[in-house]
């Protein structure tokens, strides 16, 4: 995702017509590159079309601009995130939406070129000013990545190990407690309860993704950002965390990310489309789905880019 | 289409003969450096391991009262120790009159014998007034004459050992009293300017207090600058610098450190000289940039996930690197330490600048006590004239081997226990 950005098109504002480079390093980019060849006056990039703003906002982004060195990869983006809501962030690859996603839990930190500028609050609080440690913000807005990435370790120590890093626990008997809280919760104690000494790089793809989702909800955030969850699962186990979606969401506001249209579909209340680093448009997922209201957005979502 | 495939079928015949002549030289590579190992092997083998047997002489000593107490108490320091052994095998070879004769007779018992008795009465003063059957050891002379090292038919002036003493050994050896019996001396010894009474331990021991400063050194402050360099420090100029630099520090020779620590611990910080702490503090320099370079590429290796993992639960940096970048990271650090202790056992050019080329009878005891280290030993020994120091050169390289051997077998044992899944 991160070399996907930062071999992104040089697509700037006041170039509108800029043909697409000749050097692409994927074919996803190839598609994406069409879609330049639209003038900007028609389409309107710049303005997010639909409705950015929710009830009881929770999470706020405004006029978000991320930089990775001289890469331009989140362009004036403003969102509202509700509270207890799925959103879906779609869009083609290296159109910015996980570059997003990782500004909401600062891991864009960790890239020494990254910049930001805009201000996104959580809860009222900016995560960017100087009183918010990421440490904190990240207890408190969880991650679940691509690719399942369980500790090396036993399956009860991976989901301990965020209780037992922030002191969360009291005793072992509190410990064992949101161990198995959190585990019934992201659905899988029935499997796992009897091998918790187990190594959790033993379980399968869908029940190592559960595992890490029950590794993140055992901090008790307030805010799951999912980056594309089940890419690498199998559609079997893609329907049970999808289902764990639907339960965490009466308690979470979850941000996904994610490539299968049917998923943010079947998952998110709100969905946003991405496009080049800009928010096209934003609205409910029904609204979304049945009535775009961007061309670049029908486009997408009726499979003719992306 | 048809006609793309008779242009591969034509192909395959020349890429099948590559594979062949790539095969064949790889396998020729092979046995040549597998060939090299055996000679060395066997040629260290046959040369060095008659040094693990010695040739000793049994006499019936008589612990006399007139020589080892002449006013009544027991003199450990002046008492003729020697003359108790050389009238004990007087009494073996009563046939030997006349002093040049005896003198003659007195060199086939090696100085050690004298010692030896004076030991045994030490350790057991009752032994005062009685008679004891014991071993002792002969001349390196008659080592090498019994070992086969000294040939017989070589005309009597130009080998160490003379007809006559020849024929008072073959006279020892056909009643038995002559025998050839496992040579703890190797191993319990300092070096000695007797090759029957030189042994391995002081080198060794001198080698493993090196080995220790070495290791209490340069594991942790190889290890902490790789974890800075690699999970902490900014990407900049200066980082850059610091990276070639290290790498070049790699392929310092090594005689370099020696001189430096020559000038920095010895001449500046006045450490005592030839003392094992001040070797190991010189092997550490030498052996850290081998020790940084194996730790970064053991952190480089571990995946970016696991970090991301326990970032995203909101673990510390500190946090992320010592619960999770440092277990996965320790195996692949370990080995390069073990090759670096490897490459520092084995180096002899730095030790020479810091003194510890010298000839030391004592094992050393502590970190500051005069010593040398196993491959100075081999070095001393290899350039000593006596027959009987040959083997004990291969020897000694055996043992060094040995050693060796069991460090890079700690090794695998580490890594294969501490290698994890992910």
């Amino acid at each position: 995702m991160r070399m996907n950005v930062m071999t992104e098109v040089d697509f700037s504002q006041e170039s509108p017509d800029t043909e697409a480079p000749a050097q692409q390093t994927n074919g996803e980019a190839v598609v994406e590159s069409l879609s330049l060849t639209v003038p900007e006056q028609e389409t309107g990039l710049d303005q997010t079309v639909g409705e950015v703003r929710c009830e009881s906002p929770f999470v706020v982004a405004e006029n978000v601009n991320v930089y990775y060195g001289d890469n331009h990869a989140i362009k004036d983006v403003t969102l509202e995130i509700g509270k207890k809501q799925v959103i879906a962030l779609i869009g083609p690859s290296g159109c910015g939406k996980s570059t997003f996603l990782r500004c909401l839990n600062r891991m864009n930190d960790t890239i020494d070129i990254a910049r930001v500028s805009g201000s996104i609050r959580l809860d009222g609080q900016d995560i960017y000013s100087k009183a918010m440690d990421p440490v904190l913000l990240r207890a408190r807005v969880g991650m679940v990545f691509q690719k399942p990435n369980p500790f090396p370790k036993s399956i009860y120590d991976n989901v301990a190990y965020g209780p037992r890093i922030h002191g969360l626990a009291a005793d072992r008997a509190e410990l064992d407690h949101i161990v198995h809280r959190s585990l019934d919760r992201a659905g899988l104690l029935k499997e796992v309860k009897d091998r918790m000494e187990e190594p959790g790089t033993g379980l399968s793809g869908g029940q190592q993704q559960r595992l890490c989702i029950a590794r993140t909800i055992a901090v008790d955030p307030e805010v799951i950002l999912m980056d594309e969850p089940c890419s690498a699962l199998d559609p079997i186990a893609t329907a049970r965390i999808e289902d764990l979606m639907d339960e965490l969401a009466e308690d979470y506001a979850i941000v996904i990310v994610t490539h299968s249209m049917q998923q943010a579909a079947r998952v998110s209340k709100r969905v946003a489309y991405f496009h080049l680093g800009n928010l096209i448009e934003v609205d409910e997922t029904d609204k979304i789905f049945t009535n775009p209201q961007h061309k670049l957005t029908e486009d997408y979502i009726t499979g003719r880019i992306g | 289409m048809n006609e793309s495939r008779e242009i591969v079928a034509a192909s395959l015949k020349r890429r099948r003969r590559q594979e062949q002549v790539f095969k064949f030289t790889g396998l020729a590579a092979t046995t040549v450096g597998v060939l090299f190992l055996g000679v060395f092997f066997v040629d260290l083998i046959a040369k060095g391991s008659s040094a693990f047997r010695q040739t000793y002489v049994q006499l019936d000593v008589e612990f006399s009262e007139s020589v080892l107490a002449p006013g009544g108490e027991l003199d450990l320091a002046y008492a003729d120790f020697d003359g108790l052994a050389r009238s004990a095998l007087r009494e073996l070879l009563p046939e030997v009159t006349g002093r040049s004769a005896r003198r003659e007779m007195n060199r086939l018992l090696s100085i050690g014998a004298g010692f030896q008795i004076r030991d045994m009465i030490a350790a057991d003063p009752t032994l005062l007034g009685q008679t004891q059957s014991i071993w002792v050891p002969t001349s390196s002379n008659v080592d090498m004459l019994i070992k086969g090292n000294i040939d017989r038919a070589v005309e009597e002036a130009r080998r160490p050992i003379s007809d006559q003493q020849i024929g008072w050994v073959d006279q020892l050896q056909a009643n038995g009293r002559i025998e050839r019996k496992f040579n703890t001396a190797l191993f319990e010894n300092g070096d000695s300017r007797e090759p029957e009474l030189a042994g391995i331990k002081g080198a060794l021991m001198g080698s493993f207090y090196m080995l220790l400063v070495t290791v209490a050194l340069a594991f942790p402050v190889g290890v902490a600058a790789a974890i800075y360099l690699e999970e902490f420090a900014p990407r900049n100029k200066w980082s850059d610098l610091i990276e070639v630099n290290i790498n070049n520090l790699a392929a310092v020779p090594s005689i370099v450190f020696g001189l430096l620590g020559l000038a920095v611990f010895i001449n500046w910080a006045a450490l005592p000289r030839s003392a094992p702490l001040v070797g190991g503090l010189a092997l550490s320099l030498l052996t850290l940039p081998v020790i940084i370079i194996a730790s970064r590429a053991a952190i480089k290796a571990v995946p970016p996930s696991i970090r991301e993992a326990a970032l995203g639960l909101g673990a510390s940096k500190m946090q992320v690197v010592f619960h999770h970048v440092m277990p996965l990271a320790l195996p692949g650090m370990l080995t390069g330490t073990i090759i670096g202790m490897s490459r520092a056992l084995g180096e002899s050019a730095p030790l020479l600048m810091i003194g510890m080329v010298a000839f030391i009878v004592d094992v050393p005891a502590s970190f500051t006590d005069p010593a040398t280290a196993l491959p100075v030993q081999i070095y001393l020994w290899a350039d000593s004239p006596e027959r009987a120091f040959a083997e004990r050169t291969s020897a000694a390289i055996i043992i060094l081997l040995a050693f060796l051997l069991a460090m890079n077998l700690a090794a695998v044992i580490i890594r294969k226990r501490m290698e994890r899944k992910w």
